[in-house]
């Protein structure tokens, strides 16, 4: 791998990054250098990355924890070294036979593990499953400003088990409402489950882990961090964090798609009845029934994805080289630039903090009098990839009163002229609509 | 530029001064459509005048939330359909959803389309042709709810 040591403090050679992805040096619509300010949905990926894939594929491919051959004992040492590295990468148990982390198809797939696991445990006669049983008169606890990912799942956990679902709404500047009366009493005796972003993939908000696990700890009830916006963009530390399980995802980390990550306390992890069952997860199996695997191959039934991981791990050695602390730093300027410059714009509002502080890179607004559609229209036709919409986070859009709005979203690769970019585009799209003098 | 080819002055006119905008009474089905991708909605009302083929568009009322690719497509639809009767208006819809739906391929009949014909620049972004259908898919919807005989739009293609 290239060298990709920082300059000076927060200045990192961006353009010697920016070589490493093939894909932000294409045109769009007509020759316009493409400008990637998506990365919030979906990130690039470094040649890294998808030569390790390549390599993995053109040399060791076979199927894991399978077989006796060659290749299959190579694959499985990819897969496994993935998971290892991985695991280091956000301070998780890097040993084999104690490992914390689980694959899975994707984040949404990971945090759907924990919700069906925790309910299948009614329905489980072993012991240790008894621990996370929910039924009526318990709660669970959820925000205002979750991904669908991190909603949908309790909703139904909630329907399937009886229980009542709970939430922290959002204050006006885009934080969690912790301290009012109400807010005081949401966490309770009853709390089974407080399921809750690490960083909101709308506002940018960066919410308080240690104030909601503390609360959480002292009624006994498990937290579930969404942790998809977080882990790409800032150094993240579950142990540290203290929480019991996390979800984030591979594509947002520079990593190819088709994998989530699951972390779980090993404790609970072994303890926990598993979501998909069939093949690789069991330890036994008769024709009357069967027992399980211990984690984390408990949790990952059938053929699993190989390439998937190799490339995960290629790009959390990618991440590492240049270090999180750097990712986070560079994003941080970045974010400032743009949160300022819009700001500057009239007609502009921010939805979310206006300031870096407790804050990451995603930055959502709206142009007085143009939908989101149509100014994202206009964005692209100057190469410029932004996201419109709800982002998957209609609740919290419904709590700010709007139907939807732009986002922009940074990764390691982006640049403050790109930011100046945006800012000019978002002048177009308001000279483009008020063409003819008409204010829609 | 493509750009402009999609934003014509009609369009941009019909989202500024929306045609029949408003739900209105009497009316025999009201259907609310929403685009789950981006969170536009309409609520959009039919009165009819008869049943099958034959049967009358009296009124089309709406209430609509979206860019303006899908007010105006709306706005457009309130002005091509009312008067007209559900044959006829699901021969404009046929021909209209192949043209946005035509990836620029489809040359559109200008006779069966007027002012909708405006809409051929949606053509070029795929991501905006479901813009282009909500309050026309609506409409269709609408018309199956108000009458047990009304015709299938495939037929009409």
């Amino acid at each position: 791998m290239t060298a990709l040591a920082p300059v000076t403090g927060a200045t990192l050679d961006v353009e010697k990054i920016r070589a490493d992805f093939p894909i932000l040096s294409r045109t769009v619509r007509d020759g316009k250098p493409l400008i990637y300010l998506d990365s919030g949905a979906t990130s690039q990926r470094p040649r890294q990355v998808l030569d390790a894939e390549r390599t993995f594929l053109e040399t060791s491919n076979a199927a894991v924890h399978r077989g006796a051959h060659a290749l299959s004992e190579e694959a499985t040492d990819a897969y496994e070294s993935a998971r290892s590295r991985i695991a280091a990468f956000i301070g998780a148990d890097p040993g084999i036979e104690t490992s914390e982390i689980v694959f899975t198809k994707n984040a949404t797939e990971a945090l759907n593990l924990v919700a069906y696991s925790m309910s299948n445990a009614t329905f489980s006669d072993d012991p240790a499953a008894q621990r996370f049983r929910v039924g009526p008169g318990d709660e669970v606890v959820v925000t205002e400003m979750e991904h669908h990912a991190n909603l949908v799942p309790w909703q139904e956990f909630c329907r399937r088990t009886g229980a009542t679902l709970r939430w922290f709404s959002v204050t006006s500047d885009g934080r969690l409402d912790l301290d009012s009366a109400e807010a005081r009493s949401v966490i309770n005796e009853r709390t089974k489950v407080v399921a809750f972003t690490h960083q909101s993939n709308v506002l940018g908000t960066v919410n308080p882990v240690g104030t909601l696990v503390e609360r959480a700890k002292a009624v006994g009830a498990y937290t579930v961090l969404d942790a998809c916006q977080s882990v790409p963009h800032a150094p993240v530390d579950v142990r540290a964090l203290d929480v019991d399980f996390a979800a984030f995802s591979g594509h947002k980390m520079l990593g190819p798609s088709g994998i989530g990550v699951l972390y779980g306390r090993r404790a609970l992890l072994e303890a926990l009845p598993p979501f998909l069952t069939g093949g690789s997860m069991i330890e036994l199996v008769r024709m009357e029934g069967s027992t399980y695997a211990a984690p984390p191959a408990r949790f990952e039934a059938g053929v699993p994805m190989t390439s998937q991981a190799v490339g995960l791990g290629a790009a959390v050695d990618y991440l590492s080289e240049i270090g999180m602390e750097n990712v986070h730093a560079h994003e941080n300027v970045l974010t400032a630039a743009a949160l300022e410059g819009l700001q500057a714009i009239d007609g502009v509002t921010i939805i979310g903090p206006r300031t870096t502080e407790a804050r990451g890179g995603a930055v959502s607004f709206e142009i007085d009098g143009v939908h989101p559609h149509d100014a994202s229209q206009v964005l692209d036709d100057s190469g410029i990839a932004v996201r419109v919409g709800h982002h998957c986070a209609w609740p919290l859009h419904r709590a700010f009163g709007v139907q939807s709005s732009i986002r922009a979203s940074f990764h390691v690769y982006n640049t403050l002229d790109e930011v100046a970019a945006l800012l000019d585009g978002v002048r177009r799209v308001q000279d483009f609509f008020a063409r003819d003098g008409v204010v829609l | 530029m493509k750009l402009e080819t999609m934003y014509q002055e009609i369009i941009l006119d019909h989202y500024r001064n929306p045609h029949g905008h408003g739900l209105r009474d009497p009316f025999d089905a009201e259907v609310h459509h929403v685009n789950p991708t981006c969170g536009d909605e309409v609520t959009l009302r039919v009165h009819l005048d008869g049943s099958g083929p034959d049967a009358k568009v009296v009124d089309v009322s709406y209430d609509a939330m979206g860019c303006s690719i899908s007010q105006a497509a709306t706005s457009v639809l309130n002005d091509l359909v009312v008067g007209r009767t559900v044959g006829e208006s699901f021969d404009v819809l046929a021909e209209y959803q192949k043209m946005v739906q035509g990836r620029g391929k489809v040359e559109p009949d200008e006779d069966v389309l007027d002012d909708a014909v405006a809409f051929a620049g949606v053509a070029a972004y795929p991501a905006r042709v479901k813009c282009a259908l909500l309050g026309w898919f609506a409409f269709k919807d609408a018309v199956a709810q108000a009458d047990d005989n009304a015709p299938e739009l495939e037929e009409h293609q």
